[in-house]
């Protein structure tokens, strides 16, 4: 246990080095004149502005914006994904049957999907969400359908053999063995719900952190570009972390 | 009474190289309700696959299964199995692992729960029965696995090399628990035990089925265990009577076992 504790310090302490190094790099090398201010911005400028968005209160509406599109995206993309992971897995026909489709629709850039989403659910928050959808929707699907595919086949027999049916099989074997290739990758998929919600806000939104990096980078203010990536970022990381303690809970059983 | 019945019985499997692999070829056997049937053969003589016939887990290719008379149409639902790898739920505790059987047949959950805590102090493991499968020992793993077939009363028991995985003590010991699972109680269950150990075979059967060498294995010959019950497996496989036995059943099991060896030496040429 103590070994183990050592490490996880070391880590920690190792991570905020590299952090450290990185903005460290990044403030002299614009100091020395080495990168010019107006490409590459500056730290210090950059906290000062999330700073001032954050005392000033303006950023919290964007970003509230921007967390409901990507939540709805997670939410909705996640449940159909796994329900059609689910359904395919369990009917190897209709599997095969829709396999090229679903390859085909995968390898659409979602980019080229935004100005029709903009057109068919308008300038709001439902455009982004369908955005979002189509990114997490993917990831969810391929990694439930795995999931059960990948049920140990010992265990599925011995709980027939104890009498299940075959709802009973989904609900105790088929969806916890499922389960860990989902949470697995729900960590790339809330990733992917937060790029479809601010591609989304990017290309064409009144609110929203994409849309606070649109309109700087419309007035080549690439301070304000780096704070809203900063804000995305932090966001996304919280996020993470909350996710992890989830996944360790629910996966608890796990040696 | 006729617990368990194949009539000519065979099952085949497409390989994957598109031939037919016979496993069991025109199988009959009948075993009496109660008894304690031990199935040994050399490895790949197909006792799983009989098991697995037996159990519903794959239909005959030809002939018919019947357990208590009643023609097999899909999983036997007069008999429980436990496997030989570990089949434990790992998300479940030991406690939601032993009630499984009972709430999947609808059992409330407080009365599940507390039969199961019955069991699982009757395999000795009440200090273990929220731990989850994965924190445990091998041996306690069967014990589970144990409590988990017996709760639901199922009057057939298959068993695929139960133990096969444990270490020699901690192996003689579940078998002696096992004997005693079966004494116990006034109903006998009809257990059908799958080993390629002899020893443990005479150890625990009344009955030892000897199983030829595959493809196509069949019935070689049956040997009647008159040992006196209860045994102590201790002491058990140092008597006479034992060592008599060991050596008849293994002079015909022998040839069985060199036939497979042969086989798979050609195989592998």
């Amino acid at each position: 246990m103590r070994a183990e504790g050592v490490t996880r310090a070391s880590v920690r302490a190792w991570q905020l080095a590299v952090g450290v190094a990185f903005v460290a790099a990044w403030q002299a090398g614009v100091s020395f004149r080495l990168l010019d201010p107006f490409f590459f911005s500056r730290p210090s400028d950059i906290a000062a502005r999330v700073g001032t968005w954050v005392s000033n209160g303006s950023i919290w509406r964007h970003l509230a914006v921007t967390l409901e599109e990507s939540l709805l995206g997670l939410l909705i993309g996640s449940a159909i994904g796994i329900a059609l992971g689910f359904g395919l897995a369990r009917s190897p026909f209709a599997a095969r049957v829709l396999d090229p489709y679903i390859t085909m629709l995968n390898a659409v850039p979602r980019v080229v999907l935004a100005p029709l989403f903009l057109l068919w659910f308008g300038l709001g928050i439902w455009s982004k969400v369908a955005l979002s959808v189509t990114l997490v929707f993917f990831v969810m699907f391929f990694n439930t359908y795995q999931g059960v595919r990948d049920a140990d086949r010992v265990i599925v027999d011995n709980v027939r053999m104890l009498g299940a049916t075959e709802r009973q099989l989904m609900r105790h074997v088929l969806f916890p063995s499922a389960l860990t290739w989902i949470f697995s990758s729900l960590h790339t998929s809330l990733g992917f719900a937060m790029v479809g919600a601010v591609v989304g806000e990017y290309l064409g939104a009144a609110r929203g952190l994409g849309y606070v990096i649109a309109q700087a980078e419309g007035t080549f203010d690439t301070t304000g570009v780096f704070a809203g990536m900063t804000v995305l970022s932090a966001v996304v990381a919280i996020v993470g972390a909350g996710v992890t303690r989830l996944e360790r809970y629910l996966l608890r059983w796990k040696a | 009474m006729i617990a368990l019945e194949l009539d000519r019985v065979s099952r085949e499997y497409q390989t994957p190289a598109g031939n037919a692999y016979r496993a069991i070829a025109d199988i009959s056997l009948q075993i009496s309700a109660g008894s304690f049937v031990a199935v040994v053969g050399p490895s790949g003589c197909g006792k799983s696959t009989l098991l697995n016939v037996a159990a519903g887990l794959q239909p005959p290719t030809s002939g018919v299964v019947r357990a208590e008379g009643r023609e097999l149409n899909g999983l036997n639902r007069r008999a429980t199995y436990m496997f030989q790898q570990d089949a434990l739920l790992p998300w479940k505790s030991v406690l939601d692992n032993v009630a499984l059987g009972l709430t999947l047949a609808g059992h409330p959950r407080v009365s599940a729960h507390a039969r199961a805590d019955e069991w699982i102090a009757r395999v000795g493991l009440s200090a273990f029965r929220s731990h989850y499968p994965s924190q445990l020992s091998g041996g306690m793993r069967k014990r589970v696995a144990m409590a988990q077939n017996w709760i639901i009363d199922r009057p057939i028991v298959l068993m695929d090399e139960p133990f096969s995985a444990l270490d020699v003590h901690t192996r003689q010991l579940m078998e002696t628990e096992l004997l005693s699972l079966w004494d116990e109680g006034t109903a006998r269950r009809t257990v059908v035990f799958v080993t390629h150990d002899l020893e443990e075979a005479i150890a625990l059967a009344d009955e030892v089925i000897v199983l030829s060498a595959g493809p196509a294995s069949g019935v070689v010959a049956r040997y009647p265990v008159p040992l006196e019950r209860p045994r102590d497996l201790m002491e058990l496989r140092t008597t006479t009577a034992f060592v008599e036995l060991y050596k008849s059943i293994w002079s015909v099991l022998r040839e069985e076992v060199v036939k497979s060896q042969q086989g798979e030496a050609v195989r592998a040429r």
